[in-house]
């Protein structure tokens, strides 16, 4: 999960780029899954058009306030920072002709909330429980707003607000307000895990990956129209217009609840350092980052802080049986490393951040809704996302383990176990409760500047 | 008093591999329609996931499927764990005639559920650059290699689910059974230190 933070690195990095003959249409991708801009503050808006001609109103006046990659690598005077990205129902609205609309994948098509069994979001992470209006078929759009601050952000969103009203037949059905939770100087969510440790690196961006990272990953992987870990691209949607630099993106609001999770810690670990290790085989990194692989025992925060060493180990030949990160731990599940097979095939990339206000150590659960509001980027739900969830997450025989889920994020109800190996006995902690619940997801197509500019355009009957 | 047919296994407790077990399976393939990421779930068995895909063979086809047979066969001699990504117990290939028309059955029994053996397998196939038998078959997709869902399809298509299976020591995974004769061996040869 990513969270707005400070960023160190890939802004700076795209600034010093290569520029390839081939190379990545840096003009006309959004700059989501390309740049992290040093956001401390968000708000997503969730819309839907009544008419096509409303929302092509709306988008006409917002393309040129959205970001490439290009754009937003090149200025450090920015503030924010916006993304657009649309449902299939959303394309459907905007007139986009039926022989298009039935060239986007099923999945697509179908939208989040009709994939629930496939992704494991059932009993209190069904869409039947889903707030702001994500599970509906009116949701027909976001906008993404990354602000340097909070002061930044309400300046937009009162913008955006006298927009919306001046255009008429545009709504907004719901929205979320993102901030950073303090310390503000490295990234983390509310459990208090460090958080954007690994992430893909996309081949033609010139940024070199992080030892233990793996190679550049073909830019096809996550953005339509380009060559990707099997060779070129092929049955993209059409037109190719439409299609062309655009990715998709998986929507997530996932709750945690902290009250639940700290009751755990303590309910498995009588002394402070206990409570961290359990913390640390739950997720397979203590909190402050380093990994159990390189450090088994205790803690080492400056490891967890290095960028060129945290991401360093394997699983198959340094930790084959887990007895420093669990099988089952949410790293060893989301990453698995040397230990599956076509693993660049499932890359994805991962934006958002914290929601709701941290709650203080030692304090009891207040029943304020917090968590991390998330998009995973890719050009396949089906093969990337969906199979994270479906496989990695939720498939109870993960690793032949059996009766396991995630631990942090896979669906949990109080019949799953967490096996921690260990010598001479492993302990095996059973009925592991809810530590996140789904309160809502969706899919969006985030297309390319001239693909904007296009379902702007289109016109009724066309 | 009619009988309630017994419920699908679900948990590990009632997995005992000790206890063999037969399941009879419903037309459909499934006891209740649980939707997966390219469609239907078939639920493990006490014969553990699998398939049973029939298939027309296209006319005159019938020597390049069998000299497949010693293609897979070197194959496996040269990288004997090629296959390991597919979990795999067993696979049995049969060709077979009904009136002049040609047959192919392609029957596995594995550990990973039917979505991702499919996934892996076009994955394999393009990793070691080799063409399926299925470019045989009478309606594969040309486009395979570039199509995994319509790869999918074509074999949920030509799936024939079983009706009836049956395990003598039901639920154990390969990866299970190869632990437990590794176990076996290790204690054999400590026995043989203890001499």
């Amino acid at each position: 999960m990513g969270i707005l933070q400070h960023s160190h690195g890939i802004l700076g990095d795209l600034t010093e780029r290569r520029e390839e003959p081939d190379s990545l249409e840096f003009d006309d991708i959004q700059h989501f899954l390309m740049a992290r801009p040093p956001a401390l503050a968000a708000r997503y808006e969730f819309l839907t058009f009544e008419r096509a001609t409303a929302g092509r109103e709306w988008l006409t006046g917002l393309i040129d306030k959205v970001g490439t990659a290009s754009a937003v690598g090149s200025s450090l005077l920015d503030a924010r920072w916006v993304t657009v990205g649309f449902t299939w129902n959303g394309l459907q609205t905007f007139g986009v002709a039926e022989t298009s609309l039935a060239t986007f994948p099923e999945e697509f098509r179908q939208g989040m909330a009709a994939r629930a069994g496939v992704l494991g979001t059932i009993g209190a992470n069904h869409p039947d429980h889903w707030v702001g209006g994500l599970a509906s078929p009116n949701l027909h759009a976001i906008v993404v707003l990354f602000a340097r601050d909070v002061a930044e952000r309400e300046r937009c969103r009162g913008e955006h607000e006298r927009y919306v009203a001046q255009c008429g037949g545009v709504e907004v059905l719901s929205a979320l307000d993102l901030e950073a939770i303090p310390p503000f100087d490295y990234a983390h969510e509310h459990f208090g895990y460090r958080d954007r440790l690994s992430q893909p690196v996309i081949e033609g961006t010139g940024v070199e990956p992080t030892p233990g990272s793996g190679p550049p990953i073909k830019p096809g992987e996550f953005f339509l129209g380009y060559p990707d870990e099997e060779g070129p691209a092929a049955g993209l949607p059409q037109p190719e217009i439409l299609s062309r630099n655009g990715s998709y993106v998986a929507y997530l609001r996932m709750e945690e609840h902290v009250g639940a999770f700290r009751d755990f810690l303590r309910a498995h670990g009588e002394t402070p350092e206990q409570q961290e290790l359990i913390a640390a085989k739950l997720m397979g990194r203590w909190r402050s980052g380093a990994p159990l692989v390189l450090t088994p025992d205790r803690d080492d925060p400056t490891l967890g802080a290095d960028s060129q060493r945290r991401n360093d180990f394997n699983y198959a030949k340094m930790d084959p049986y887990g007895y420093g990160c669990p099988l089952g731990a949410h790293i060893r599940r989301m990453n698995p490393r040397d230990t599956a097979v076509n693993m660049n095939r499932r890359k994805m990339i991962r934006r958002g951040g914290t929601y709701g206000p941290p709650l203080p150590e030692g304090v009891p659960d207040d029943g304020i809704e917090r968590g991390i509001a998330a998009f995973v980027g890719c050009a396949s739900l089906v093969r990337q996302f969906e199979f994270a969830m479906n496989v990695w997450a939720n498939d109870p025989n993960f690793h032949e383990l059996g009766n396991e889920r995630d631990p942090i994020f896979g669906t949990q109800d109080g019949t799953f176990d967490l096996t921690i190996p260990k010598r001479p006995i492993r302990k095996k902690i059973k009925g592991l409760p809810a530590f996140t619940t789904i309160r809502g997801g969706a899919y969006f197509f985030l297309p390319g500047i001239k693909a904007l500019r296009y379902l702007a355009s289109l016109r009724d009957g066309v | 008093m009619a009988t309630v047919a017994p419920a699908t296994p679900s948990t590990p407790t009632e997995r005992d591999w000790t206890k063999p077990q037969a399941m009879a399976i419903p037309k459909e393939g499934y006891f209740e329609l649980q939707k997966g990421r390219y469609g239907p779930i078939y639920p493990r068995t006490p014969a553990c996931y699998g398939f049973n895909i029939i298939a027309k063979i296209k006319p005159g086809r019938e020597d390049a499927i069998r000299a497949y047979g010693k293609t897979i066969e070197k194959a496996i001699a040269d990288l004997p764990d090629a296959l390991a990504t597919l979990k795999l117990h067993y696979l049995r290939w049969v060709l077979f005639d009904i009136g002049k028309d040609t047959y192919f059955m392609y029957q596995g029994i594995f550990d990973t559920d039917f979505d991702k053996y499919t996934e892996d397998a076009v994955a394999l196939f393009t990793k070691y650059g080799v063409n399926t038998v299925f470019e045989n078959l009478e309606e594969f997709p040309e486009d395979w290699k570039t199509n995994v869902p319509a790869f999918v399809k074509f074999v949920r298509e030509h799936q024939c689910s079983s009706f009836l299976e049956y395990g003598e020591y039901p639920y154990a995974t390969a990866d299970e059974i190869k632990k437990a004769l590794k176990l076996k061996a290790a204690f054999s040869d400590m026995l043989d230190l203890m001499q």
